[in-house]
């Protein structure tokens, strides 16, 4: 469904991905884990043209997007719930939301009964500003922003960052439902590692801006190294 | 207190106009972070279209004014409207992530080539708009003064009502309206979501150049004189409106330019018309002594 090969971006004179390959087969959740400053959020939002490929191809159901414009990127099915949630800050969450079905109009209705009943904390909060919203709820939006659009494969930067652990459970129980229930495609960036190789079906380790690592969760799960660097004393979470 | 009313009738009129322009400022301040210095000269041109669009007219036998007057307004947007879009086309898109001060200087020279282009075709000298509209109604004789709203001015300000109320209604309710303030907000979010930025910004300066189209038409009915320098003035003060309602604020442009056209009405009414402009600029330094994000801005904290 996205096949990324031999990327390489970055920004201003820093390079950030060093020829990244990478498969997300069409119905699977593939998690990419990966220190601070490892090129995760890059490699997710160059996945929408933004930064630019440098070189290589990124694929979208057999479509080459290398050279798309962002807004059309997203228009054939990706949403992307991004670092920093970056909510509208001075828009509600109806608003938010409704911004979230720019490609979809059509589906707004429907989209927004599905989006309360993942998250009803959204509904009681429909008219608050999404500024005002505590942390745990502005990440709900903002992945329930992405689902507005009905994207055929969803993009999420460290949903868990800085949420309570009930909150994170909520988080991952949703991107469990949508993949299993609509068969929705999910590449889930996490540092949350643990939590996230269990969730996905296949996983890939980025160091450096390259990927040094990959494998079915449970395998990474094993991983001696995986398990030093991103499991170490995280493990009751 | 007669004297006073009329100054204020005076003044609202004045500040329908500046608070049109203000809105076009303000916007596009909002949505690319830049002031659009052409903007006055983009009202100028507004004031001159109306006016060839009143002689075609004329010559074409249109002899209701009305009528003159409802075809002349559509035909003035739309066309200013092009001239708004082209600016933007032409003097900032290409500079759009280029250092800041880049487009500011392409806007002060796009705001000099609109002046000696209108100059060129039109001549210097000014322009004349015969009255087409007299009379009014008095609404109060007091000894020996009459106050009075002329028809010209009921025009005005009930054209700007109407406008504003659609125009607010449209940023606050329609998806373009929703694209825009999204666009404000986080214009790389927006296109994630899947924004035609480039569009959304395009139609910003269309929809700005409109409303300074309305503002060039009432400009032209109310002095009966236009000539290519006017939209220096008028520009700066529809700026000072913006700055001092909180520029990127739609509410605080509409109600700068009601206190600027106030301001001017009654300092020319009591003190000296000479000074009426320094008053203007002096109760906007004021304003911004103390509130720096001006009256109705919001100061710039609330980033997430
Ligand atoms: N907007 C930016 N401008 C310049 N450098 C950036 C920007 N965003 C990220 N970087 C750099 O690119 C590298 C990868 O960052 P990022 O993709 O955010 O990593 P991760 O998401 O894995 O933490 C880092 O060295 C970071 O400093
Ligand atoms: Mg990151």
């Amino acid at each position: 469904m996205l096949t990324i090969a031999g990327l390489s971006t970055g920004y201003g004179h820093i390079e950030a991905l060093r020829g990244v390959d990478l498969e997300v087969r069409a119905g699977e959740i593939v998690t990419l884990i990966g220190a601070n400053g490892a090129g995760k959020s890059t490699l997710l939002m160059s996945v929408c043209g933004s930064p630019r490929a440098w070189r290589g191809r990124i694929l979208f159901e057999g479509r080459d997007i290398t050279r798309m414009p962002t807004f059309e990127i997203v228009r054939l099915g990706i949403a992307q719930s991004p670092e920093g949630r970056r909510i509208f800050p001075r828009m509600t969450v109806l608003e938010n939301l409704q911004m979230g079905a720019t490609t979809a109009p059509e589906h707004f209705e429907d989209g927004l009964r599905r989006v309360f009943k993942l998250f009803p904390r959204l509904e009681e909060r429909r008219l608050q500003r999404g500024g005002t919203l505590s942390g745990g709820e502005q990440q709900m939006l903002s992945i329930g922003r992405a689902l507005m659009s009905r994207p055929r494969l969803l993009l999420l930067d460290e949903p868990s960052l800085g949420l309570a652990p009930m909150i994170v459970k909520q988080i991952f129980q949703v991107i469990r439902e949508v993949n299993e229930q609509e068969g929705m495609t999910v590449f889930l960036v996490e540092q949350n590692a643990f939590h996230a190789l269990r969730l996905a079906h296949r996983g890939y380790v980025m160091m450096n801006g390259r990927i040094t690592l990959s494998g079915t969760g449970r395998e990474l799960l094993a991983n001696r190294e995986v398990r030093a660097a991103y499991l170490e004393g995280g493990h009751g979470a | 207190m007669e004297y006073l009313l009329q100054q204020i009738i005076n003044g609202l009129t004045l500040g329908a106009i500046y608070g049109l322009i203000a809105i076009g400022y303000t916007m596009v301040y909002g949505i690319i972070g830049m002031i659009n210095f052409a903007h006055g000269d983009v009202f100028m041109i507004g004031a001159f279209i109306s006016i060839i669009t009143f002689a075609l007219l004329w010559m074409g036998g249109v002899t209701s004014i009305p009528l003159a007057i409802v075809l002349v307004l559509f035909t003035t947007m739309l066309f200013t409207a092009v001239y708004g879009w082209t600016v933007e086309r032409i003097a900032y898109r290409p500079l759009r992530g280029s250092f800041r001060l880049a487009p500011l200087i392409s806007a002060i020279g796009m705001s000099i080539f609109l002046q000696n282009y209108v100059q060129l075709l039109q001549g210097a000298r000014i322009k004349p708009l015969p009255p087409l509209i007299s009379g009014g109604i008095v609404l109060m004789e007091g000894d020996g003064f009459a106050v009075q709203i002329n028809y010209t001015q009921m025009i005005i300000i009930a054209v700007t009502v109407a406008l504003m109320t659609a125009f607010t209604l449209l940023i606050t309710r329609t998806p373009l309206g929703r694209a825009q303030r999204a666009c404000e907000q986080d214009r790389g979010m927006a296109a994630l979501l899947g924004v035609d930025v480039d569009r959304t910004i395009s139609l910003t300066f269309v929809m700005g150049a409109a409303l300074a189209a309305v503002a060039g038409l009432m400009f032209a009915l109310y002095y009966g004189v236009v000539d290519f320098f006017i939209g220096f003035l008028a520009g700066l003060k529809a700026f000072t409106a913006a700055v001092l309602g909180g520029i990127g604020s739609l509410p605080g442009a509409m109600l700068g330019g009601i206190l600027i056209g106030l301001i001017e009405a009654l300092w020319s009414g009591y003190f000296s018309v000479e000074y009426k402009d320094v008053a203007a600029f002096a109760v906007l330094v004021l304003v911004l002594v103390f509130r720096p994000t001006g009256l109705l801005g919001r100061p710039e904290i609330e980033k997430v």
